[in-house]
Order: structure tokens, then sequence, then C-alpha cells
């Protein structure tokens, strides 16, 4: 069930009424049922792989849990008649179980993830290599497991920690795993918050119901006028890119930059309200990314959940991980730099590397992840150049001027990167993106090259109103949260907002058949 | 501490680190200072900090970064 | 008290502003089929009849550019009318039929079985130029259900803004002139006239299956059904243009139905000559359909037919048929004159 379907609004529309009107204490019940339904109409093989992810958590979290107990219990025993020594032992036999099924739980739910992900890239290739037929084929990447595979996970390294305890009831890890506006788009979520929040009792607020219905407005305006209308002509770009080479592909950087940005963060709105009018809070994922002033800072602040979870359970367990400061004091002798540099960027590098494959099999992510590290390791190094800079031109560095040529910088940057994307092998990525300085064809861009590419000029021009609308509202949040600004104004003022956002989705939006007239010309047959 | 502000200024010679309270939540120190003050750390106190206490709360202050050291310092003995 | 009732007020009116101007922009952008695309224009013009009519006849291109009521009720006094469609497939037939059954009983159904040779749905296009005129009720909402071809949805024909909104950049002063305002027939009661001449010539061959598609079968079937139950006589043709082909394992097929239905089933490509039509002269397009001159001819003798077989009322002399009629021929005779002197 995707975002844009009646099927969505009509699971919504019997949902929240029926949450607010059932006894408090099985409204997370319903819920739970609720997301089971919408598991289930997804695929029942993803709710296999579901339930799998859910009881292998489940139980090794508890196991942490009892661990810890027993841990406490027979070293407090062991204090009047034991050594230092043998207590230590007993402490490191007990770690050591957890570690077993720490591993053990991983195993089992990061391989779901990685036979689903790359089952099919892999088949492809061995049945390249041997020439059998290929498998996995069939295997259709479940709806949303890389998100909420990563929370779980996340949640079981947390225990795993120590951090915080395990959840008792298996069936509210159950509703966590699968809370359904989670499944679409993301975030990832942390059990201490979203979790608790699921299982909470909540009444029905008129004017939160308000504000949650005009944050889903704008995702759908985000993703109907301005992501789904883009999405065609970025399509259209990559799909040839033999044909659409030079400044062409700058304008496929742009498009699809904006594009990307409606699309994400038009969803993230909508599973964001979509928790809100359910009384549940959902952490916010994006913080105008845009205006970042380098890529270290845009990560920061796009899919900044997806980040945090990268630096929580990898990019810091590694970098201070027992290999790595060894490794860190081996390389001594080469210079303090050099030694204290090792693990930040083995870390860096593996993160993104990581990170590249997340977000797909294709080589293409990869190279991009890498890269992405490559870049924020650089700039890393180039501080102190820039400190020189500043402190030599400050008038020039602290001007608005400069402050927006280094956001500009940053978008393209990420942008240039972000053509990895678009094309299916490294190799076209590249080519495409360096026609940019060898080819000068504005001319052809602009004479009838944008109208090649499936949208009229209207279609460009209402999807530079949804940017421009995009922008200045970022513009205007700076100073402040949006909504409840609306919302002050009255009730009556902010349907208003609601009805005028639902109006102009209806007539601008791009959404089915699109009208062709030739079509409707009856050829007479 | 007067040896922790020295490591942090080292990382950052323009901000105040005595009276900061937002380092992570204000943006100063991002993920790689992080990881370069905790090596700086190990090789000045001697104090492994695991992953489970790398959280902005621990980090967020001079004052905070370093009773999570002697709180860790005194565990190992 | 009155700020809570202020604001339910306010509430109000804001839906009632939102959705008047939902609905202007939907009437706005919906094709108003009348200047182009006119055979969507069909569907909704039986509705505007003030008189009832013996002779229904349902189907598709075969129907409502080959039989004249004009015709038909100047030469017998017969009172007719052609609920035709563009590619009118025969689940449309039958709701468009059981549509017209709620509002007057005829003697006779007549059903053109050309487009039984589609068993499955073929283009949203036309579903939409078939039921975008009909009424709203069980017939219509049966129609869209047994049309829909992947990826269409019922929301769309309930709010035709939904399909229509990217008209938006492509509104023609058509839009504008026939936004609340459905202008004048474009039909002579369902009738579609065309004037040209383009002599029919060798008839493409094609591949097909010697067997109807059981769906369409099954479809006739239940408008037999419908038909008998409403005590109204069902007549079978396939009017006489040679193409598309209509097969003879078809016309076997057909024949074996009525009669075992009790239907009569009248093939008219072989009576050509007894009818008088001359595809040399009487077709616009190579013999795919009549024109104006072929579709008098065959009204005449198919009037005759249906009189003599249904015993049919001349209607000639009643006031109410006369002044409808004769208003009609008015607009016919014009109508023939103007599209004749636009082609010289």
């Amino acid at each position: 069930m995707l975002f844009p379907s009646w099927a969505f609004l009509l699971f919504l529309a019997v949902l929240v009424p029926v949450y607010f009107l059932v006894p408090k204490r099985i409204q997370w019940i319903v819920l739970l049922i609720a997301n089971a339904v919408f598991v289930c109409i997804a695929g029942l093989l993803g709710a296999v792989f579901m339930a799998v992810t859910v009881a292998t958590v489940y139980g090794a979290t508890r196991f942490f849990d009892a661990s810890f107990a027993r841990q406490r219990e027979t070293l407090a025993a062991m204090k009047a008649t034991h050594t230092k020594e043998e207590r230590k032992r007993k402490r490191l036999s007990f770690e050591r179980r957890r570690r077993l099924v720490l591993i053990a739980a991983l195993v089992v739910n990061i391989g779901i993830l990685f036979v689903l992900k790359y089952g099919a890239a892999i088949g492809r290739i061995t049945a390249g290599i041997f020439g059998t037929k290929a498998f996995g084929q069939d295997l259709a990447l479940t709806m949303g497991i890389s998100f909420y595979t990563f929370s779980t996970v996340g949640y079981l390294l947390d225990v795993y920690r120590e951090s915080i305890p395990a959840e008792r009831n298996p069936l509210k890890l159950a509703l966590f795993t699968s809370f359904f506006p989670l499944l679409v788009q993301g975030p990832i979520t942390r059990f201490e918050t979203v979790g608790k929040s699921l299982t909470a009792p909540h009444s029905f607020d008129g004017k939160r119901f308000l504000s949650a219905s005009l944050r889903i407005a704008w995702g759908y305006w985000k993703k109907l006028i301005v992501a789904d209308r883009l999405l065609v002509a970025v399509k259209a770009l990559c799909a040839k890119p033999d044909v659409y080479r030079g400044d062409f592909i700058f304008v496929e950087m742009l498009l699809y930059a904006a594009c990307l940005y409606a699309d994400f963060t038009g969803g993230i709105d909508i599973t964001i309200g979509v928790g809100e009018m359910l009384g549940v809070t959902v952490e916010e994922n994006f913080f105008r990314p845009y205006f970042s002033k380098s890529i270290a800072e845009y990560w920061r602040r796009w899919h900044i959940t997806l980040g945090e979870w990268f630096k929580r359970y990898v990019y810091y367990p590694l970098s201070v991980s027992k290999p790595m400061r060894d490794l860190s004091k081996a390389t001594r002798k080469l210079g303090a730099g050099v030694s204290r540099r090792v693990p930040v960027y083995l870390a860096t590098i593996l993160v993104w590397a990581l990170t590249g494959a997340w977000h797909g099999s294709n080589l293409t992510f990869l190279v991009w992840g890498i890269l992405n590290g490559v870049v924020i390791l650089l700039s890393e190094e180039l501080k102190p150049l820039y400190a020189r800079f500043h402190a030599r031109f400050p008038k020039l560095t602290e001007s608005t001027f400069y402050r927006g040529f280094t956001v500009i910088r940053t978008v393209l940057l990420l942008s240039s990167l972000r053509i990895l994307d678009c094309y299916g092998t490294v190799r076209e990525a590249f080519s495409s993106f360096f026609s940019m300085f060898t080819t000068w064809n504005w001319g052809a861009v602009f004479r009838g090259g944008v109208q090649s590419l499936g949208l009229t000029y209207t279609d460009y021009a209402i999807a530079a109103f949804g940017v421009l609308a995009m922008f200045t509202l970022s513009m205007v949040q700076r100073k402040g949260a949006i909504r409840p600004r609306i919302l002050k104004r009255g009730t009556v003022f902010s349907v208003c907002v609601l009805l005028v956002l639902i109006g102009t989705i209806l007539l601008f939006g791009r959404y089915g058949f699109g009208f062709d007239a030739s079509q409707f010309i009856y050829n007479r047959f | 501490m007067e040896q922790l502000l020295d490591i942090l200024r080292e990382l950052h010679p323009e901000t105040d680190f005595e009276t900061e309270t937002r380092l992570v939540d204000g943006g100063i120190l991002a993920s790689f200072d992080i990881v370069m003050l905790i090596t700086r750390i190990e090789e000045e106190f001697d104090v492994v900090i695991p992953a489970k206490d790398i959280v902005p709360e621990h980090f967020n202050s001079a004052e905070a970064l370093y009773r999570l050291i002697t709180r860790i310092a005194e565990q190992d003995d | 008290m009155k700020r809570k009732l202020l604001t339910v007020g306010g509430v109000l009116l804001a839906c009632i502003v939102f959705f008047g101007a939902l609905y202007a922009a939907s009437r706005l952008v919906a094709p108003k089929y009348h200047d182009t695309l006119t055979e969507g224009h069909l569907t909704g013009e039986y509705y505007r009849e003030t008189t009832d009519h013996d002779v229904l006849f349902i189907g598709d291109c075969e129907v409502f550019e080959h039989f004249s009521p004009v015709t038909l009720y100047n030469e017998y006094g017969i009172t007719s009318f052609i609920r035709g469609g563009a590619q009118q497939l025969v689940w449309h037939s039958y709701y468009l039929l059981e549509d017209a059954l709620k509002t007057e009983t005829p003697k006779v159904v007549v059903y053109n079985v050309l487009a039984l040779k589609y068993g499955e749905p073929q283009s949203e296009a036309y579903n939409r130029l078939n039921l975008d005129g009909m009424r709203w009720g069980a017939a219509k909402i049966g129609a869209i259900g047994a049309s829909m071809t992947e990826g269409e949805d019922f929301m769309s024909y309930v709010f035709p803004l939904l399909r229509y909104h990217d008209r938006i950049d492509k509104l023609t002063k058509e839009d504008l002139a026939y936004w609340f305002s459905d202008g004048e027939p474009v039909s002579f009661k369902g009738y579609v006239m065309h004037t040209g001449v383009n002599p029919a010539t060798e008839t493409p061959q094609e591949r097909y299956d010697p067997k109807l598609p059981g769906s369409s079968m099954e479809w006739l079937s239940k408008m037999a059904d419908l038909c008998e139950e409403k005590g109204v006589s069902l007549v079978l043709i396939k009017s006489p243009s040679i193409w598309p082909v209509w097969h003879p394992e078809w016309d076997a097929e057909i024949e074996a139905f009525a009669k075992s239905r009790g239907l009569r089933y009248d093939n008219m490509i072989a009576e050509n000559d007894a009818i008088g039509v001359d595809l040399q002269t009487d077709t616009y397009d190579q013999g795919q359909h009549l024109n104006v001159d072929g579709a008098e001819k065959l009204s005449r003798w198919f009037g005759a037919v249906l009189r003599d077989a249904y015993g049919l009322t001349d209607h000639r002399g009643e006031a109410v048929y006369d002044a409808d009629y004769a208003r009609l021929t008015e607009r016919y005779e014009q109508e023939k004159q103007r599209l004749r002197s636009e082609e010289h």
C-alpha cells in the first residue's frame, strides 16, 4: 500500500475512528491488528520475515536481560568467596554467551535483509560465473524491510549494551516493528521513544488532528505536485545516457535534487503526520537539508535517523573497537597525526560503504557511498586551509553572499554524487557527469530538449511553483515551526489552508491516467 | 580537567569549552571529532570509552565528558 | 458557545465554498464531447428525450451511424432511439439497456452483434466515452464495474476531476462554452450523420478465433433474459458493412444462439442488394460505415421489416410525435446540407 492510493486513505479512514473509539487500554492492540492487516496486504512472505525478526529479537533481548540479572547475582555472591580474577573470568563467560546470542540474532536478521536485497544481484553474478540458472530473482524486496530491520536491530543492540531493559511483552515489540506508516519510507526509529509512544494511551484531540492533517496534506502536496511530476523527466533523462549528455546532466542533477527532496520529505511528512494523528511521536528525519554548508552537515540534516543509526551502532563501536585501537597504536611510529586518523578514516569509509550498500544492491550505490565518505574526509582535512582563508577575508566569509555560496556548493556537490543513483553502471554515471564539462549544448536543452522529457511547459511551471513554495516555507520555518502559527489563527483558517492544499493537489497533482486526447478519438473500428 | 580542555582546544581552538554545554547538539563536535577525541583520551588518560557511552549527553560539555572519564577510570580499578 | 457556533459555521462555509469550487473545476476540466470527441455526447443525449420509443437500438458504430430514426418515423411512423456508443462493448450495451428499461418499455430492442468479438475491456478512453454521460444508478455502477481496465478506479468515475484534472492546461473555447450547459445535441436521436463517399475496397485478411468469447456470449444471454423479463422483443442484427469482418463461424454461433432463445437474427451483409446499399457510393470510409444515403436506405428497408414482424404502430398524426419529429427533421436536413456544402 503506497501513500498515494485510495487503499491507504481508506485504511486510515477506518483505523483512526476505531482507534479513538475503543477503550484506551486496548488501543495499542487495535493498532497491532491494523499493522498486521497492512503487512499481510503487502505480502504474506514479508509477514513471515517480519515475524522471524520479532521472534528472534524478542528471544535474544529477553536472554540478555536474564543474563545481566544472573551475572549481577552471581558476581555479588562470589564477592566474598572468590578472587577478583575469578570474578572477571565469570563475567567474561557471561559476556561471551551474550555475544554468541547477539551474533546469532544479527546473522538471522541482517541475513534476511541481505538475501532479500542482494539475493537477486548475487544470483545474477553467480549465474554469470557458473552458467547456472540465477536464483533469488523472484524474491521481491519486502515492504519496509530495510527500515524495520534497522529499527529492531537498534533495539537489540541497545538491550545488549544494557542501555535499555528488554520489553517483556512480545506483542509490544511486534507493534514497534510493524508500525505501518514506517514501512513505506521509514524513518528508522528507536524503541525507547516510538516503541513507548505506540503503547501509551492516546485521546482524540481536535487540534492535533487538524495539525496532523495539515502535515499529511503538505506531504502529499510535495509528492504529487512536485516529486511525481519531476520524476517523469528524471526517468526520461536517466533512461538515455547516450542521448542526454552535457548540459542535460546539469538539468538532471537539479531536477533530481528537487524530485528526491519532495518525494522523501513528503513521504516522511505523511508518516509523521499519520503518527501524530494517532498520538504517536515519530522522530524527524530532515532538518532543511539543502540549507547545509557542507556534505557532513548535510548528512546530519538529511535522512537523520539513518545517519544516527550508523553512527551509533557502527561508526562509534567500530572506531573504538579493540582491533582499531591496536591498529592506531601500531601506526604511532608514522606520527601522531597518522595514528589518530587511522580509526576515523577506516570507520568513515566503511560506514559510507555500508550506507551505500543499504541504499541499493547496485555497484553504483557502493561507489556513491564511498565517494561521500571521501568528500567528508577531504573537507575535514581542508579545514585548516579554510580557517586561514576565513582569517584572511573575515568580511567576505561572514557575508550572506558567502553563506549562500557554501549552501549552493553543497547542493551541487551532493547532486553530482547522486548521478550515481541514476544510472545502471558506474561507467555510465561517470561518463555522463564528465560530459557536462566537455559538451556545451544549452541550445539543444532549451530548443526542444526539455519538452522531450514527457513534461509540458505547464508541468515545469507547476513544478517550479512547487519548489518555490517549498523553499519559501523552509525560509519561514527558520523562524519557527509553521503549523502552530497556522493553528493560532483559528480553526476556520486552518481548515481553509487544509482545503486549499487538498484542492491544489486534486487539480495540479500528477496522478491517474493523464489525459491524452488522441486515445479518445474514436478510431472507428 | 585542564588536560581534557587542552585536548578539546586542540580540536577546536575557537570554542570556549569551559562554558559550552551543547557541543554535540549545537553541531560543534561532529562524529569525526568525537572519534579523534576518544583516541586522544585513550592516549592521555589511558581510558577506553566503550561504544555504549558515546551518546550526546556525555559529550555535550567538557564537564560531562570529564565525569564520564573519571567514572570509567574508577570502574577499571 | 457563540464562538463555537461561529467556528462550526465558518468551517461549514469553507467546505461549501471548497466543494462548490471543486464541482466547478470538475465540470470545467471534464471533456465536453460537443465539438470534439463527439461520440462521448451520445450516451447523455438519451436523457433529453421527451417522448418514448417503440424501438431502441443498442450497439457500437454499426448502429449509431447506420440507422436514422428520422427516416424510420417519416417513412413508417416508427418512434426510435439509438443508444449507441464508440466501441460500445456488450456489457456497456447491457447496462445502457438496463438503464433505459427503467424509464420506458419499448416494443423492440435491436442489438448489433459486432462487438461480441470483444470478451475483455479494451480501452479506458472508450469506457469514458460510453459511460461518462450515463445517469447515476445501479446500472451505471454495474457498468463501471464490468468495464474497468487495469489501473482504473471507481472513484475517478464518481469524481471526474480525478480523471481529467490534467486537462487544466489543455482547455479550449469548447470547455468554456459548455462549462455549465450541455449545448445542442450532436446526434439525431442517437444517429451521427456522415455525408462523404469513399468506396469500399478489398477487405484485409486477419487472424481470428472462430469462437466468440464466452464472456461476451454470457452478457448477450443476460441481455436476452432482461428483455424477456420486461416483455421486450430482442432482435439481433449484423449491419451490412463489410469491415471489420464478420466471420461465418461467428455468424453461425449467433444464428444458433438466436434459435435457442427464439430470437430474430438478421445478418444484413447478404441482403445488401435487397436493401439497395451500394458500398461504392453509400460508405464514407471504404465499407466500414455507411454515410447518410446508406443509413437512410438501410432504415427504409429495416423499418419495413420491423413494422411487418412486430406490428409497430404508425405514430404519424399524433401531435406529440409530429411536433418532436418535425423539429428533428428540420435540424437533420439543415445538417445534411451543411455537411454537403462543406464537402464541396
